[in-house]
């Protein structure tokens, strides 16, 4: 309990992550809060690389962290385009009235 | 060792609690404020185990430029009126035990996933080895960024041109009625057409047009 090692990590990121399915599932107004649920979710993986990196003392895993990174930063902001250009469109982003495509 | 443990427990009971709140909070920007939160206590916790330009990039991309985005589009739609309620109405409850049910299973898969790291013990003994050398992390981690990496590296500078390029174009619009400052044809404006020479008669003014 008390020394610390790579499962707590692990743990940690398992439970990060957990929380972020959960807020994807639950979430049935906003879709901002999703987009940053998967946020969360990257997160998560970010943790669980750093640690694996740390403790198996390879390098690879915090470069891949960097991309990780990288491709969260682009994805935020092509998100955050679409859902402004959805708003200006139809008016709302409320999860349950985004059912265009219902048919 | 101690202290090791208890910075842990602290930082990551902050990010578990706030990760809990980015997901349950009613108002869209307290939302975006715990999820500040977590990235913080997070990076912290990866300067604590060594990975410190990681923990530092994390702060700079994640809270300097990820969440104040998310900040601005939370404040630019005008959400915040349009409450965040998890069990309202007959509509989202039937989702609450499928969500709970598949985060649940995802935890538990991952947990077990864990618990098989126990069978192989020396995996926990190698014990890390890059704090022992003598160059930082930041330093060892550019030697081979740029010499193995370089390729990725590269192409993950092109993801975000392109993520860059298309965020443009696709809030980009054309406005109607905007007036416009035209360079070139402030220029290309010639005497002729500014300047009109005109006779007038005494005790008459000169009617102007435009």
């Amino acid at each position: 309990m008390i020394d610390i090692g790579l499962g707590h990590y692990l743990t940690l990121g398992a439970v990060i992550f957990s929380i972020g399915v959960i807020g994807i599932f639950l979430n049935r107004k906003n879709i901002i809060v999703i987009l940053m649920s998967i946020e969360l979710i990257l997160l998560a993986v970010n943790i669980n690389l750093v640690a694996f990196s740390i403790y198996l003392g390879d390098l690879a895993g915090q470069v891949f962290t960097l991309f990780i990174l990288t491709v969260a930063a682009a994805e935020a902001a092509i998100g955050l385009a679409i859902i402004v250009v959805y708003f200006r469109n139809s008016g709302t982003i409320r999860v349950e009235e985004i059912d265009k495509l219902k048919g | 060792m101690i202290a090791h443990a208890i910075f842990f427990y602290t930082f990551s009971i902050i990010a578990v609690v706030s990760a809990i709140m980015v997901t349950a909070s009613k108002n869209t920007v307290h939302s975006v404020f715990f999820l500040i939160l977590d990235f913080i206590s997070i990076s912290c916790l990866f300067i604590m185990i060594g990975a410190e330009f990681l923990g530092m990039i994390m702060l700079i991309v994640y809270v300097g430029a990820v969440a104040v985005l998310f900040l601005f589009v939370v404040m630019m739609l005008n959400v915040a009126q349009q409450k965040n309620q998890w069990f309202a109405g007959q509509q989202s409850s039937k989702h609450i035990p499928v969500g709970l049910i598949i985060s649940m299973l995802i935890f538990v898969e991952v947990i077990i996933v864990i618990g098989g790291w126990k069978y192989k013990p020396e995996i926990f003994d190698i014990n890390n080895s890059i704090a022992q050398t003598s160059i930082s992390n930041t330093h060892s981690l550019g030697q081979i960024l740029y010499t193995d990496y370089i390729h990725v590296f590269q192409i993950s500078g092109m993801i975000l041109l392109v993520a860059m390029v298309g965020a443009i174009v696709l809030t980009f619009r054309q406005r109607s009625g905007v007036k416009r400052q035209s360079y070139i044809k402030q220029i290309s404006r010639e005497r002729a057409e500014g300047v009109e020479v005109l006779e007038v008669q005494s005790n008459k003014g000169v009617k102007i047009d435009d």
